[in-house]
């Protein structure tokens, strides 16, 4: 095919509109992040990693994922199992279902964790009478993150394990095997790869969760505040190094993220080559 | 006795699959379930298997009652039509797993592994993963994955349904000498009529549910009990008893229809006493069979099989004038539908 010299003219136009739109949404912001971060060198930027409080930020985000993670790695996959290997009414309505978190805005999430468990909440003068602490504390910052990560496990496994159908399970079960043998030898093994891609889409949405988190957690320095709280703050707070050597933190984590992420998809589709 | 099946019905919603079905399976016989899609043969194979539950009836494998067995506990071996072979695992792997599931020592496992693969000609393809392998290949290994656990019985759940024709042909054959080697008990379910006959010693012929006919090949095609297994096993002709053709030749058919198979017409190029005229429409060349269409006086059609040397004898042409007259025919009252 020969290109007129319109249509080169034509091409070299949406080229060029899509670079400058890149760069000023994408290429430059990120990049800015990184300079920003070490305008004064490499000792401010370690030096902003060792502060107590950015230590803190950083133990709880850990902490949160590693409760939140495996948590929903199970519902997701008991969901999954649920839906996938079942017809029974009201599937497509759970399947709806599931998708609400995705749906609702995470400020308004982490609004009805406060109206369900804060001080006037339903389960407020319960939990008071208790001395049980939800609300600008872990727990509910744990239970946001659940609410918000829900869908993602599910919503992988979902379709891996309709694709596999289950004539494997069926000739696993037949030579002998029971449930428990059939879903570690067979069941896991074929849907390990849109598996590990839930959990890491789950693992990054909750560590880099704020809008749910900042509403829930009360954003106490030192006791609840996260990782993506203590860039919000040290920026407000005109501590724009802190901030960045934060935000170089979450963006590391994000490209670690997109890098395992794509390395699971062509796994997944060599798989489907197969 | 291999298998019994007693008074079994399964019902999926209001879809009655299997309605009150009995039969009897000889220890070590090779039988065909024969039927059109829907007529219950894979959900009977379910059943016996344990992978359905029936709503009445009972089932017996090897002289034991079987019916609230679960599958796990029945040892039997089932061949899926699309192989359902372990992706994740090797060829090896595959065929071991029955064996690894009961806990069989390695050296032993091995030993069988490395003698099934010998049986099923895949020697040297072991460490294959089944992506690796064709079709018939991975049938195969689904077949020896079955047998490595040295079930009661096997079960093939239209075992050639997924392969091309060459290779299905191939397959069959290679099937029955394989089950002359082993002699499991074995059923597999087909709607291929040709690939029953070819392959079992009996065939079970299955429509709506129900046990249509028992037999072997040869009785089932020549002696078919109901008008359903005379066209399903095979072409036929219907005729209405008031044609000409039986009123020359002397047949008093019993039923208003007349069933022929297209062999059993004599074709002559002049007329003696019990033949009655017609016309050549059509002639397709089959190789060694010619097919030909013929229109009697009335307008009814018939279809003729002849094979190569009667034809060149009769020199047929379409236009042509033709003599013919029935040599057998079957009459059923009709109340069928295929």
């Amino acid at each position: 095919m020969t290109l007129s010299k319109e249509d080169g003219w034509v091409k070299y136009l949406l080229i060029g509109v899509a670079i400058v739109f890149l760069s000023l949404i994408l290429f430059i912001p990120a990049l800015n992040v990184f300079v920003q971060a070490f305008e004064k060198g490499i000792g401010p930027f370690f030096h902003n990693l060792t502060r107590p409080d950015f230590l803190h930020a950083i133990k709880l985000t850990v902490l949160i994922a590693l409760i939140v993670v495996p948590v929903n790695t199970v519902f997701g996959l008991c969901a999954a199992w649920v839906i996938a290997r079942n017809q029974f009414r009201g599937r497509a309505f759970l399947i709806s279902l599931l998708d609400v978190p995705f749906a609702v805005s995470p400020v308004v999430a982490g609004l009805m964790v406060v109206l369900l468990y804060g001080r006037n909440g339903w389960f407020g003068p319960f939990l008071q009478e208790h001395d049980i602490k939800i609300v600008f504390a872990m727990p509910a910052m744990v239970l946001a993150s659940a609410f918000i990560t829900l869908p993602f496990v599910a919503r992988e496994v979902i379709p891996v394990l309709e694709e596999a159908g289950s004539d494997q399970e069926e000739a696993a079960k037949i030579l002998g095997a029971g449930d428990w043998q059939i879903f570690w030898r067979v069941t896991l093994p074929s849907i390990r790869w849109g598996l590990m891609y839930g959990v890491i889409l789950t693992n990054a949405r909750t560590m880099g969760e704020f809008g749910a988190i900042s509403v829930v957690s009360g954003n106490i320095i030192g006791k609840t505040q996260t990782l993506p709280l203590f860039v919000e703050q040290a920026y407000k707070q005109y501590e724009t190094e802190a901030a960045f050597s934060a935000a170089v933190l979450l963006a590391f984590l994000a490209v670690v993220t997109l890098v395992l992420k794509e390395i699971l998809e062509r796994r997944t589709q060599i798989k489907e080559v197969d | 006795m291999g298998i019994v099946v007693e008074n079994v019905s399964k019902q999926f919603g209001s879809f009655q699959a299997v309605q009150d079905v009995s039969l009897e399976i000889e220890t070590g016989a090779l039988v065909a379930l024969l039927g059109p899609s829907g007529s219950g043969k894979s959900t009977l194979l379910r059943l016996i298997a344990g992978l359905e539950t029936p709503d009445a009836g009972k089932i017996f494998l090897t002289g034991r009652d079987a019916t609230h067995q679960s599958v796990q506990e029945r040892n039997i071996g089932f061949v899926f039509q699309h192989y359902a072979l372990f992706k994740h695992m090797t060829v090896r792997k595959n065929i071991a797993f029955g064996l690894e599931i009961r806990k069989t020592p390695k050296s032993k496992t091995k030993a069988r592994v490395d003698e099934l693969l010998e049986l099923v000609q895949l020697k040297g393809l072991g460490d294959r993963y089944p992506s690796q392998l064709s079709g018939g290949q991975r049938q195969r290994v689904a077949l020896a994955r079955a047998l490595a656990v040295e079930p009661q019985v096997l079960l093939l759940d239209e075992p050639f349904g997924a392969l091309d024709a060459k290779v299905r042909k191939d397959l069959r054959v290679w099937l029955r000498r394989l089950h002359d080697e082993v002699h499991v008990t074995t059923v597999f379910v087909t709607h291929d009529q040709e690939e029953a006959m070819e392959v079992s010693d009996k065939i079970v012929v299955m429509n709506k549910g129900q046990v249509e006919q028992i037999g072997t090949p040869a009785e089932i095609y020549d002696h078919p009990a109901t008008a359903f297994v005379m066209s399903f096993v095979g072409p036929v002709n219907v005729l209405p008893s008031t044609s000409r053709m039986f009123e020359a030749s002397g047949l008093e058919p019993t039923h208003p229809d007349v069933f022929l198979r297209p062999h059993d017409l004599l074709v002559e190029t002049s007329p003696n006493g019990a033949t009655v005229p017609a016309k050549v429409k059509r002639v397709t060349h089959l190789g060694w069979e010619i097919q030909i269409e013929l229109a009697m006086e009335d307008g009814q059609v018939v279809n003729v099989h002849l094979d190569r040397d009667r034809f060149k004898a009769l020199n047929l042409e379409p236009g042509q004038r033709v003599y013919i007259k029935p040599k057998d025919a079957k009459s059923f009252p009709l109340h069928y539908s295929i």
